[in-house]
């Protein structure tokens, strides 16, 4: 039986699927249920000084009929009273000592941080994250991703939380940033023991086109919210990957965007994360899908032949280069099985449109399309576009060609391929 | 154990409901709602976790999906062919609310299940020996699952079968377009893989061994031997040759071959699903005209709409309101049945009579209950054939237990899964309050 238990930065859980600040994670009656469905933590809803919310606060993103492919908030920090959240802390981490219990923080003043470190050390929390992402409401009043955004103020305020707290100190950070690895690296220099990310992204969700206001629409005026969902797991796992191949960067991650199920938590541990948080995907579909990743996270490591999370956290990390290392001499083309194509010819109209035009229809309508091999740049747009697992492969074919990356080219000007696709060719008459 | 004979008759016969490709079972797993505390499982007598078990096949989890099912279901790989989904879980899906196709629930099971066997995943372990046994009356489903929940919790357990082969009417009476014989009884050896299922297979009770001695050697009993032959109406030609009970007939099609040469015309007697599956079978085995002859109306039937509608496509033909009188044949064969004419209240209409020539005849009108296997034991009460039984299968005797159609009366296989494994729980719990 494979060990799923994890240690983000010292807080040890049965498993590495946490709950993510949120909704879902507001109060102690909600985290003991999340618990008992399998969960192996939960990040506190933010405390701070409480909050007035608007009602209508969550935005929906449907594509082809799919609901909630994105997903968009203006709710800001607990509304429940500094007294409530630390009594209810205190209990669920009696009745559940061996799960994972981390309190989100966000207040202003050097003397609010000791006063809700403080308190969440003697409430029992195995650690403190610290909100400097929430990019809507918050930010407007100096917190949140305003601090996250300005690597000096989030380097003075994680040192404080150091200063103050007995328990590992993580820093959530806002992916509303052109390149997170200073923000990863100011945490680092604050002290913190570890770092949690992504933050939701910026974002306006949709426009009632009828009504000519944004969505979510409070009484006829909207602002913009933290997008997240399954549609912003590249962004996060492209920050995770990149803090965690930042040769500076040293601190354990506990990842976070778009998880919706066990392979995509894998590929989050995969790019360095030795935990993961969710929240959208509860939301939508409720605690009891972490069966299903606890399920799933097995039957792969046992696949695999894992024992912990150990032996697999970060591996696809030497893998992640940069642009210029990768092999420009290694060559891939389309591979159409005739047995499994089913003529719809999505392919043909793929390459033909928004690629290098070397698919072209078969001898009659509806018959498995033909892949002009010499010219297939092997983009992988044919590949996406089938509705069919596995009909279209993308095949590596031998050139002859020894590995050469770019940067090695302009180096030592070594023979490259030749270019492949339709260059040059005569504009119609 | 030996399988059955290729050349059997229900070889001649195709799936109504292929096989899943991969591409086939995501298109349909991604459709799924996932509802929570849905009405499919609500309708499913052994409360699989559907939502979850078609979620983990959409995840590329197949061995999770095939685990969440066996888990609620060992037999699960049969239910997922024979169950009347149409009235079950498929029934209820709430698709059907928004009149959009329900999602193929039975067919995504039998997707994960037989992946299952295909790759030989197996999930469960027989539990630590607790030292005490238990015996299983009859050899069908609701024994194998009660069996193999038993092991699960570490009891002893030995299996008594009258026949020379496990699996029960899973074997021989399924319709073979649902499911054939060969694959009940790779089901069978799937159960008995938790190891440690003692086999007392050709021995009847209490012929071959008493209840006095059963009692000795065992803790507890579970009672699942299911229904007797088919009831014969005490008719002139009943012995007729070319007149069969439809049970009997069926398991002849599936595991030997039904001698039909010179069968133009079939006759089949009742109105349940046995008639049903029975005029279906004569019809694909080549018979040229089917009727099926119940007593009432279409409206009251007992066999599903579903089927019934299959049926005559398959070109069945029905006499409604109509009650056979007497069997009529020549050189000792059957060669036409008289019938009386009924009322919508099924009563008689004077000199409303009719004869309608066959070859074959077959009597579908339910099966001999077995009840009185147990007459003889204190505190076991038999109604109508039936043993009494409370929600978790106790007998009104300590100790025993029942389930499946002895029980039941005749119900699916997945009711007498359900109960056999209930039943076996109140076993452990019997067992364990008795050891404190």
């Amino acid at each position: 039986m494979p060990n799923l238990e994890s240690n983000t930065a010292g807080i040890i859980s049965p498993n590495p699927f946490w709950l993510a600040s949120a909704p879902p994670t507001n109060s102690g009656r909600q985290i003991m249920r999340a618990f008992d469905a399998g969960w192996g933590g939960a990040v506190w809803k933010t405390v701070g000084q409480p909050i007035q919310n608007t009602s209508s606060r969550f935005g929906g993103l449907a594509w082809r009929g799919q609901k909630g492919v994105g997903f968009n908030n203006i709710e800001l920090i607990t509304d429940r009273t500094m007294d409530t959240n630390f009594r209810e802390i205190a209990e669920v981490k009696k009745r559940f000592p061996n799960h994972a219990l981390i309190v989100s923080l966000m207040v202003e003043s050097k003397e609010e941080w000791k006063e809700v470190i403080d308190r969440s050390v003697d409430a029992g929390a195995d650690g403190i994250e610290l909100n400097f992402g929430c990019p809507h409401g918050m930010c407007e009043r100096g917190m949140g991703s305003a601090v996250g955004q300005e690597p000096e103020v989030n380097e003075r305020i994680t040192s404080w939380a150091k200063e103050f707290s007995t328990i590992p100190v993580l820093v959530k950070l806002t992916p509303n940033v052109s390149d997170i690895v200073p923000h990863g690296l100011a945490a680092q220099a604050g002290g913190a023991d570890g770092v949690s990310l992504i933050n939701t992204v910026k974002s306006i969700i949709s426009v009632d086109v009828e009504n000519f206001v944004p969505r979510p629409s409070v009484g006829g005026k909207s602002t913009n919210g933290g997008y997240c969902g399954a549609a912003v797991r590249p962004i996060a796992l492209h920050m995770v990957g990149a803090l965690s191949r930042s040769p500076e960067f040293r601190l354990p991650i506990s990842g976070i965007g778009g998880i919706t199920d066990w392979s995509n938590a894998v590929e989050f541990l995969l790019l360095g994360a030795s935990s993961v948080q969710v929240c959208t995907e509860v939301m939508l579909r409720g605690y009891r899908i972490v069966e299903d990743m606890i399920d799933g996270l097995e039957n792969y490591m046992r696949r695999k032949g894992l024992e912990c999370l150990g032996d697999f956290i970060g591996r696809a990390i030497p893998a992640y280069t940069e642009w210029g290392e990768l092999d420009i001499n290694f060559e891939s083309v389309a591979r159409i099985d005739p047995e499994t194509c089913i003529g719809c010819q999505k392919c043909v109209v793929a390459c033909h449109d928004g690629a290098h035009q070397c698919i072209h229809p078969g001898p009659e309508a509806d018959s498995v399309p033909i892949v002009d091999e010499p010219e297939c740049v092997g983009c992988n747009l044919c590949e996406i576009v089938c509705p069919v697992p596995d009909c279209i492969q993308m095949v590596q074919v031998d050139n002859g060609l020894a590995e050469v990356s770019w940067n090695e080219h302009l180096v030592r000007n070594l023979r490259i391929r030749e270019k492949k696709g339709s260059h040059g060719y005569d504009m119609p008459e | 154990m030996k399988g059955v004979a290729e050349d059997r008759s229900e070889a001649e016969f195709g799936d109504l409901k292929p096989a899943y490709s991969r591409t086939q079972a995501l298109v349909e797993a991604n459709r799924c709602l996932y509802c929570f505390d849905p009405p499919c499982v609500r309708a499913c007598p052994t409360s699989i976790d559907i939502p979850q078990f078609i979620r983990r096949i959409a995840e590329d989890n197949v061995e999770g999906a095939a685990r969440s099912i066996f888990e609620k279901n060992i037999l699960g790989m049969s239910c997922a062919r024979v169950c009347p989904v149409e009235v079950l879980c498929v029934g209820k899906c709430v698709f059907n609310e928004a009149e959009v196709v329900p999602i193929e629930i039975g067919r995504l099971q039998r997707f994960a299940t037989d992946r299952a066997y295909e790759e030989e995943w197996r999930f469960f372990e027989a539990g630590e020996d607790t030292g005490l046994k238990v015996a299983l009356i009859g050899g069908g489903p609701a024994s194998l699952a009660a069996a193999h929940e038993l092991r699960r919790l570490g009891h002893a357990v030995d299996l008594f079968e009258k026949s020379n082969r496990l699996g029960g009417l899973n074997r021989s009476g399924i319709a073979p377009y649902k499911m054939k014989s060969g694959r009940a009884e790779e089901e069978v050896e799937w159960v008995l893989s938790v190891g440690g299922i003692g086999l007392r297979l050709e021995t009847s009770i209490p012929e071959d061994i008493s209840w006095t001695e059963i009692e000795k050697r065992y803790d507890a009993v579970f009672l699942g031997m299911g229904l007797g032959p088919d009831t014969i109406l005490p008719i002139e030609g009943r012995n007729l040759k070319g007149v069969y009970g439809a049970v009997a007939l069926i398991e002849r099609i599936k595991l030997g071959s039904a001698d039909l040469d010179g069968v133009r015309t079939a006759i089949v007697l009742g109105g349940g699903n046995t008639a049903i599956d029975m005029a279906r079978e004569l019809r694909g085995l080549g018979v040229e005209e089917v009727i099926m002859a119940y007593r009432g109306r279409r409206e009251v039937m007992s066999g599903y709409a579903h089927e019934w509608s299959r049926a005559v496509k398959e070109g069945v033909i029905a006499q409604w309101s109509c009650q056979p009188l007497e069997i009529l044949g020549s050189d000792g064969r059957v060669e036409a049945v008289r019938f009386q004419r009924l009322d919508a209240q099924k009563s008689p209409i004077p000199g409303e009579e009719f004869t309608l020539s066959a070859n074959l005849v077959a009597f579908a009108l339910g099966q001999q209950k077995l009840g009185n296997l147990v007459a003889g034991l204190d505190g076991i009460e038999v109604v109508g054939g039936r043993i009494v039984v409370g929600q978790s299968g106790a007998t009104g005797r300590p100790g025993f237990f029942a389930g499946g159609d002895c029980a039941n009366g005749g119900k699916e296989v997945v009711n007498a899964v359900a109960e056999g494994k209930a039943a076996a729980l109140a076993i452990h719990e019997y067992l364990e309050s008795r050891s404190d």
